[in-house]
């Protein structure tokens, strides 16, 4: 049957399991969106930026485990989608990027809205595709969804042109895909996997460091299973939050450069170093000369580029992690490390994550203590970038798997209100709360809008220093103190949120805290708190960028902190 | 580790877009081409890239991985350490007057090159060899004044069987 590019594209997403698309429309995409109108399965969340599509696109990915699609017009539209295609490129999520571009007979004369998309996107997509011959657009659809979900996953773009979208042909939707040049490898090398678990049997003081992959691949049973049968500790990168449970007695925290400081010494002091779907990135690495100088490594990630890439590796294991450490557990004898493991207790003793305590200030870390504690951790917790990130990386206790979306690899100010969006959306039963900076949100705030016309139940707690919080304490702590342009001035964020028809209030004593999120959790829809918190508190342990993960900084004793 | 020259032999998808993906990757990576050579391959659809890379090991190895990971290219092999035959061909525009003409031919002679191209104050040869033999003929040839010349960068077989 003989269906229009715009229909081919609203039947192919149906096929593909495709429940919602977040976007902003223009004229190149019109079409499409006017077939959306016969398709009403398809829900439409419309933003008012497409940088906010593609981190809700991007956000709806993480808590789902689907694929996550955004869709925007050509020019501005398609420009603005690259912030966010960078953010999901850095964190492996898989997500769809649909453009719409100016019909085919003005490609490359500089026509109205017209630029190169494709071009454009090519280092930050898995792949992407121009769309120059409307028969191939069902093909090219079943390979964009296939390649961004599969192995390790990523964002895919295609560029379709407006007069493909209007164009009739037959509609077939192809059953298989041929990439000849997609290679696969799920299964681990079974020589490595005996090397590995050789290692690991021997090992005295051996470390598993748990990253992203183990969420994208759902290994949670299996990384558990490992843990507990061989008695091995269990740090997580960042993005790896969520891998393991939090309050595992076996868990001991982020590691890296705001990482716990026993999770670093850790590593530091480990003879095996086990790194499941993890790329060794610096901010958890530090400086990768003194990085675990005691350990062999043993490296299991699906992508074959990242092993040995930033850090040279004993036992490389390229392969799906669920597979790979279901192997291993085959032959992984039990374990018990009591002398490493009570090393390890005392050092959690010697250096507690910072608790708030009795002191009187407002304080950032128990504002977010706070909030785990109303929820007991059944919350998604989607953050910003910078200080409000780390504290709730810090003092939430992660106990539900996958329950903390956060922009890791690329550090996108703005992330966190767009992508609660798409986290709500993928999870319409889950409390999610957005932890947002001062500065991020006011990169977003427009999404407000999103959020109301939606009619999504988002609590939204501002983490507010007045600052762009961690360049302020970069400045203090390497810049002598001269804080060239990272204070800022702010809104009545309260005000703004009741224009939006949005309950909000600002919480500026301790003793609100509490009461401010029950009122939150109480309300049925969204809410909003304008924590003020201490301006120049800092994000406590610190490895400062470029040392080794042993040179940590504690919390100097004129801290604000410091007196609890 | 040291930075050694490396032959790698990527067959790609005969598409557009596909060679700015390859250069792409070099450029993002920080990774240095010295040549690179395109074209059909016996297969319909499939193009062969002949590329060639210094750096160490290690930062080679990850270009190859990369490279790999690209969906257009069906497979990379870094052939450098196998039995092989490379080749590269280059034009080259040299000044020659009545009294250098003859010592420039055979020059050309020696090497087994060709002349194809004669003008009243110019010969252009045509030199097909290893990148060594082709850079001693540059330099045999620097002295008599290059005009001009045309390098085709390396393309690279291994020996016998499939590589």
């Amino acid at each position: 049957m003989k269906k229009t590019g715009a229909q081919i594209l609203c039947e192919s997403l149906i096929r593909e399991g495709v429940e919602v698309i977040f976007g902003m429309l223009g004229g190149a995409i019109l079409p499409i969106y006017d077939a959306f109108s016969q398709y009403p399965q398809i829900r439409r969340i419309l933003v008012r930026h497409e940088q906010a599509a593609a981190h809700a696109a991007d956000a709806y990915a993480r808590a789902t485990h689907k694929v996550g699609v955004c869709v925007a017009t050509s020019g501005p539209g398609a420009t603005n989608l690259v912030t966010g295609i960078a953010n999901a490129y850095m964190d492996s999520s898989s997500m769809v990027a649909i453009t719409g571009q100016v019909a085919r007979p003005f490609i490359g004369k500089d026509a109205f809205q017209e630029t190169d998309i494709t071009g454009i996107t090519l280092p930050i997509t898995k792949h992407n595709y121009f769309v120059s011959d409307t028969t191939e657009l069902a093909k090219t659809i079943k390979e964009a969804f296939y390649i961004a979900s599969t192995r390790r996953p990523g964002p895919v773009l295609i560029d379709i042109p407006r007069d493909v979208q209007q164009e009739e042909v037959e509609f077939i939707y192809p059953e298989k895909i041929d990439l000849p040049g997609y290679k696969f490898v799920s299964r681990g090398h079974s020589v490595q996997i005996k090397r590995a678990t050789k290692l690991i049997n021997e090992a005295e003081r051996p470390v598993i460091i748990a990253g992203r992959g183990v969420i994208v691949s759902q290994a949670y049973a299996e990384l558990q299973e490992l843990a507990e049968k061989a008695q091995i500790p269990v740090v997580n990168t960042l993005l790896g939050i969520g891998s393991f449970p939090g309050q595992h007695i076996l868990n001991f925290g982020m590691m890296g450069m705001h990482g716990m400081a026993y999770a670093n010494m850790a590593v530091q002091h480990a003879d095996l170093i086990i790194a499941v779907g993890m790329r060794f990135d610096d901010r958890a690495t530090g400086n990768t000369k003194g990085f675990a100088p005691h350990a062999q490594i043993i490296h299991i990630d699906i992508d074959p580029a990242e092993i040995g890439k930033n850090i040279p590796v004993d036992v490389p294991i390229v392969g799906d992690v669920k597979s790979v450490v279901k192997a291993i557990n085959r032959e992984t004898k039990h374990g018990q490390h009591l002398d490493w493991l009570s090393q390890l207790d005392q050092w959690r003793q010697e250096h507690p994550s910072l608790e708030a305590g009795e002191n009187r200030a407002l304080l950032p870390q128990y504002v977010i203590r706070q909030i785990y504690e109303a929820t007991q951790g059944d919350a998604t917790v989607v953050t910003g970038i910078g200080q409000n990130q780390m504290w709730a990386a810090q003092h939430f206790v992660y106990t539900k798997p996958n329950s903390l979306i956060s922009s890791g690899g690329l550090g996108t100010m703005g992330f966190e209100l767009p992508a609660a969006i798409g986290a709500k959306v993928g999870r319409p039963e889950d409390v999610v709360w957005c932890i947002a900076g001062d500065g991020g949100l006011q990169m977003t705030i427009q999404e407000l809008a999103t959020i109301a016309q939606e009619n999504l139940a988002i609590k939204i707690a501002i983490i507010n220093n007045g600052f762009l919080g961690m360049v302020r304490q970069w400045q203090e702590l390497f810049y002598g103190r001269r804080y060239v342009d990272t204070k800022l001035w702010n809104p009545d964020f309260t005000k703004i949120a009741e224009a939006y028809s949005i309950p909000g209030v600002r919480v500026n004593h301790r003793e609100e805290i509490t009461p401010a999120i029950q009122k939150a959790m109480d309300h049925s829809g969204s809410f909003l708190i304008d924590f003020v918190v201490e301006p120049e508190e800092n994000v406590y342990p610190m490895v400062p960028p470029g040392e080794s993960l042993s040179q940590i900084l504690q919390v100097p004793k004129t801290e604000v902190a410091s007196s609890c | 580790m040291p930075d050694t020259k490396h032959i790698l032999v990527a067959v790609v998808e005969d598409k557009p877009g596909v060679l700015t993906r390859v250069a792409s990757l070099f450029r993002r990576r920080g990774f240095n081409i010295q040549s690179l050579a395109v074209g059909h391959s016996e297969q319909p659809g499939l193009s062969r890239m002949t590329i060639v890379v210094s750096g160490d090991s290690a930062v080679v190895e990850q270009v190859r991985k990369q490279l790999d990971k690209l969906i257009n290219v069906m497979r990379v092999s870094d052939i450098t350490e196998g039995d092989i035959v490379a080749r590269e061909l280059s034009l080259i525009k040299v000044k020659a007057t009545t009294s250098t003409r003859n010592e420039i031919i055979q020059i050309v002679d020696v090497f087994r090159a060709n002349v194809i191209d004669v003008a009243s104050d110019s010969l252009t040869v045509e030199v097909t060899g290893d990148e060594n033999k082709v850079s001693s003929l540059f330099e045999l040839l620097r002295g008599f004044g290059i005009k001009e010349m045309a390098r085709t960068g390396t393309v690279a077989l291994t020996r016998g069987g499939f590589s």
